[in-house]
């Protein structure tokens, strides 16, 4: 393969040392990339992460114990819940921003935001993005966007709570529930805000991947966790731009009496003036960027995957080209399956038949990767560093998550399990479980590189293991409730006797919850304590080949004293033959008689 | 008090957490202290066992799973297409479970088996296109074939004949938070209907029929339960006047959305009277069950001095499965199967929108 040769950005050189760092431009308005990833990692996963999710331990108390009155939800919700006992709208209100905070906030910005902005510069040997400026304001829009969706909680009325997919009318309607009205309004300036944010991150990545790559860094010696990176940044500038013009719609249609979404409509005694749209139309907008969605808050997590399981099996990542092929496959075939969220929306049943035959074949692709991450680790050396197990955690989540996928992607079987728990257990699997452990993985693998020291192992492997286990004891229970027939998104079931023996299951589901939730405090101490008392990391902790390891431990404007690496292989020559060490960093130049390895 | 356990039972965890890396700690007595955060053979051996105690783990979730919980899963299906549509989901599941098994038990096994050792190198193996060939075919073939099953099924359950004067037309008419439902009467036509026909006649035309379509006339509306005639098809118009609905009937595997400004349909056949499954001994076993923990439930509220809980037969449902607001969780409707007999007597009770006009 040539070594194709790019724009080298030595000339950009160390004069960024020079520069005279006041508080404010390092901690706060800063446009260093690691620095950027760090906010990221704070707001985005830390703060936000943790609003998301005791949030869903709220509604989870709800749902095991649905006549009971709790002390918490007289705390934290006030007169929502009046003498402890939770509202219907709060609880709808809590499932709604759950859910937006957890695939928006956390998975998308927190996630890209950290980890793309800490490797892509590091990885592909860039003294930083291309813009650092557009960095700077795309993290700022994402506090802003932050700040207004947490705003949008201590509105009256309570926050939006037409479900994170906010269909119209529910959502259009002040009428219609009393988190569609100022609640509402914030969640849309909040998403507009947000999807600006996204995009000017992702126009960074793309642009920053493609020029800023230094000497002898071809597309096929990236590590596979920029290939991840790049990818969804692209599905990322194509698909949320459609979510932005649909929340301008649904804007127009809340505040200047257009008719895009909604016609026909009797509300509280009154016949409203709107005619001629449809709801159906918005569910087509939404979903062209939601089905994309799944995978741009996946697909980091399995590139983040592929470079820890490569590096901690001390073995080359299994079928790199094909790995590559499949980031490709996934993300092209993702943007043409948006109707399987719809099978029964009411849209044609025959385009039901395409987009069944479109969600299937990301089956195929899928399952490539999990059998090249099986196939990588045969035969190693497995480190089992904390960032290892998360990683084999993932591809178990994402096995378990992803098969009952065959079933929900088939037209005819998402008659019956269409909107029910099953759906629930099949995307917190297959997308925020999987997601979350790629996430917590490349916490704990890139930490050393975050803040030059090293985290507790220990509480790392507790963390493991009990969420793991809890995972499994949340979501394996709750298909069989979604094939009972208990729809989602009910506050409780027990207005159908019918359901009453699901009353036991929701509590073991429940207690498992509430173990989860308990594990992450073990990681957030874990975090914090190491952020600040933990051992000093050295340079290359955990003897990988990538040139972000290569960079001193201590940040520096710039990422490299002196001139930035060269690339002379691949990033996985882990065990290669011929050389003493497990691993040969990619800034090795070949050896006299060594043949680049063929990949 | 109870924000003092509360924050007993947070201190105590913390200091359980403390303790157990405490044990963790030991296994690490006498190594080089820099290199303390990364994983030592120890802790490799250690996690490799637990990996393979997870694989356990997962199986067991599952069988007892399957063991304890598929008794809450729903019973036969009573409906026609219901048949064909069970037999896909099993198909499908049997297809998943033997994948699952296969998978997770490699992917466990290989994380056990080669944990790491000191001084031992890695198999270095970068591709082979033949493996990834086959393992790309294999599921491409069992995908294909899924795909037009589900395709020939999907066709044949939404592909219904709307030409057949014998197929009973109902409309299911859906609002913040309850369901109607709409005959079309002698002639079996429903009549136009719009949302701004809703306050004529004070109030009375509760779905919005439109008094000048001579079909309308005869048509009359049902809250709180329907009936349906066994072994005839049925075809369901489906409306909405203010939010996106969905009628969801799980016992006869159906379900479309309800839009306003729009007519969705769906179409199925009953096959079981609700006195036959009332029989069925799933039905049986699940509505005694049910009954124990009514009952149960109700000694305790009866102690509290409130009123008991009624005891639960059972019934075909419709219910709500699209976020709707506030009383989404109890947007029900009572559906009942019977004997063409039965059903032209019931039908012959109600009263048509022109009598209620009137």
């Amino acid at each position: 393969m040539s070594a194709a040769t790019n724009i080298s950005n030595s000339d950009h050189d160390d004069h960024h040392d020079h520069h005279k760092e006041t508080f404010i431009t390092k901690y706060i308005f800063s446009q260093d990339h690691k620095m950027i990833a760090k906010q990221y990692l704070i707001l985005g996963v830390l703060f936000m992460g943790f609003i998301g999710v005791a949030m869903s331990l709220l509604f989870r108390l709800q749902l095991a114990w649905p006549e009971e009155s709790f002390a918490v939800f007289d705390i934290f919700l006030g007169d929502w819940a009046p003498e402890g006992v939770m509202d219907p709208n709060i609880y709808l209100a809590l499932v709604t921003i759950h859910g937006t905070i957890m695939v928006f906030f956390v998975l998308t910005a927190g996630l890209s935001g950290t980890f793309s902005n800490l490797l892509i510069p590091l990885q592909i040997g860039a003294r930083d993005m291309a813009s650092g400026l557009l960095n700077m304001i795309s993290f700022w829009l994402f506090f802003l966007s932050s700040m207004i969706m947490l705003a949008s909680l201590f509105v009256e009325a309570g926050p939006a709570a037409a479900g994170w997919t906010i269909y119209p009318p529910l959502s259009a309607l002040p009428q219609a529930q009393p988190g569609s009205g100022m609640g509402m309004t914030l969640w849309l300036i909040s998403m507009a805000i947000f999807v600006a944010s996204s995009l000017l991150g992702s126009l960074n990545y793309i642009v920053t991947v493609i020029n800023l790559r230094t000497k002898g860094m071809s597309m096929f010696r990236l590590p596979l966790t920029i290939w991840a990176f790049f990818v969804t940044a692209i599905i990322g500038v194509i698909s949320f731009p459609v979510l932005l013009s649909a929340a301008l719609l649904l804007i127009m249609d809340r505040s200047f009496g257009t008719s895009f979404f909604l016609s026909d409509i009797f509300v509280q005694g009154e016949v409203l003036h709107y005619q001629g749209g449809s709801p159906v139309l918005f569910e087509h907008l939404f979903w062209f960027l939601g089905h994309p969605e799944v995978y741009i808050v996946l697909l980091p997590a399995l590139g983040i995957t592929s470079e820890i399981i490569a590096t901690n099996s001390r073995k080359p990542i299994f079928g790199y080209r094909a790995m590559v092929a499949s980031i490709l496959a996934i993300a092209f075939l993702s943007t043409v399956v948006w109707g399987h969220h719809m099978f029964i929306s009411g849209m044609n049943p025959f385009l039901g038949s395409v987009f069944t035959f479109t969600t299937l074949l990301i089956a195929i692709p899928s399952a490539v990767k999990s059998f090249n991450y099986i196939t990588t680790l045969w035969k190693g050396n497995l480190q089992f560093n904390t960032a290892m197990l998360f990683s084999i955690g993932l591809v178990s989540t994402f096995i378990t998550g992803g098969l009952t996928g065959i079933i929900l992607g088939d037209s005819t079987l998402d008659i019956n399990i269409h909107d029910t728990y099953f759906v629930v257990a099949h995307f917190h699997l297959v997308m925020g479980i999987s997601a979350l452990y790629g996430l917590f993985a490349g916490v704990y693998h890139w930490f050393p590189k975050l803040f030059g020291k090293m985290m507790n192992k220990n509480l790392g492997y507790i963390h493991f293991w009990v969420t793991a286990i809890a995972a499994y004891g949340v979501f394996f229970p709750m298909h069989f409730i979604g094939m009972a027939g208990l729809p989602r998104r009910y506050y409780t079931n027990t207005a159908f006797p019918y359901f009453d023996d699901l009353a036991n299951i929701n509590v073991v589901i429940t207690v498992f919850a509430l173990l989860a939730g308990a594990a992450q405090l073990v990681f957030l101490y874990n975090f914090i304590s190491s952020m600040f008392f933990g051992k000093k990391a050295e340079m290359n902790p955990w003897k990988s080949t990538t040139l972000e390891w290569t960079s001193p431990v201590d940040h520096m404007h710039g990422n490299w004293h002196g001139e930035i690496p060269h690339v002379y292989r691949w990033p996985y020559d882990y065990s290669k033959p011929g050389h003493e060490e497990d691993f040969v960093p990619q800034t090795t130049p070949l050896g006299v008689n060594e043949v680049e390895t063929e990949h | 008090m109870t924000v003092l356990l509360t924050i007993t039972i947070l201190i105590l965890t913390g200091i359980a957490i403390w303790q157990i890396t405490k044990i963790f700690e030991l296994s690490q007595i006498g190594l080089k202290k820099d290199d303390s955060q990364i994983a030592t053979e120890k802790d490799n051996d250690l996690n490799g066992k637990l990996m393979f105690g997870f694989l356990v783990f997962i199986y067991i979730v599952t069988i007892y799973c399957f063991w304890a919980y598929t008794k809450v899963l729903l019973p036969e299906s009573a409906s026609e297409h219901g048949e064909k549509y069970d037999t896909l989901l099993w198909v499908s599941f049997a297809i998943i479970l033997f994948a699952q098994t296969l998978t997770q038990a490699v992917l466990h096994y290989f994380a056990f088996k080669y944990r790491g050792i000191n001084n031992r190198k890695a198999y270095f193996f970068t591709h082979n296109n033949k493996l990834e060939l086959v393992w790309t075919v294999i599921p491409a073939i069992i995908f294909f074939v899924l795909i037009i099953y589900g395709m020939v099924t999907w066709g044949q359950i939404m592909n219904f004949n709307e030409d057949n004067e014998d197929d009973l037309v109902i409309e299911l008419y859906a609002q913040q938070w309850n369901w109607k439902a709409r005959y079309g009467g002698e002639d079996n036509v429903l009549g136009d209907a719009n949302v701004r026909f809703l306050n004529d006649f004070d109030g009375k035309n509760s779905v919005g029929i439109d008094s000048s379509d001579p079909n309308g006339m005869d048509d009359f509306v049902v809250t709180q339960e329907f009936h349906l005639p066994v072994n005839r098809k049925v075809i369901f118009k489906m409306r909405s006047q203010d939010v996106l609905h969905s009628a969801y009937m799980p016992h006869f595997r159906a379900q479309m959305n309800c839009v306003p400004g729009m007519i969705t349909e769906f179409s199925f056949t009953p096959t079981i009277t609700t006195e036959e499954m009332r029989q069925n001994s799933d039905v049986v076993a699940k509505v005694t069950r049910i009954n124990k923990i009514r009952y149960d439930r109700s000694q305790d509220l009866i102690s509290n001095g409130e009123e008991g809980l009624d005891s639960y037969q059972f019934d075909y449902l419709l219910l709500c499965a699209k976020i709707c607001g506030t009383s989404h969780y109890n947007m029900q409707m009572k559906i009942v199967v019977e004997s063409e007999k039965d059903y032209i007597k019931w039908k012959a009770q109600q009263q048509t929108f022109s009598e209620i006009i009137q």
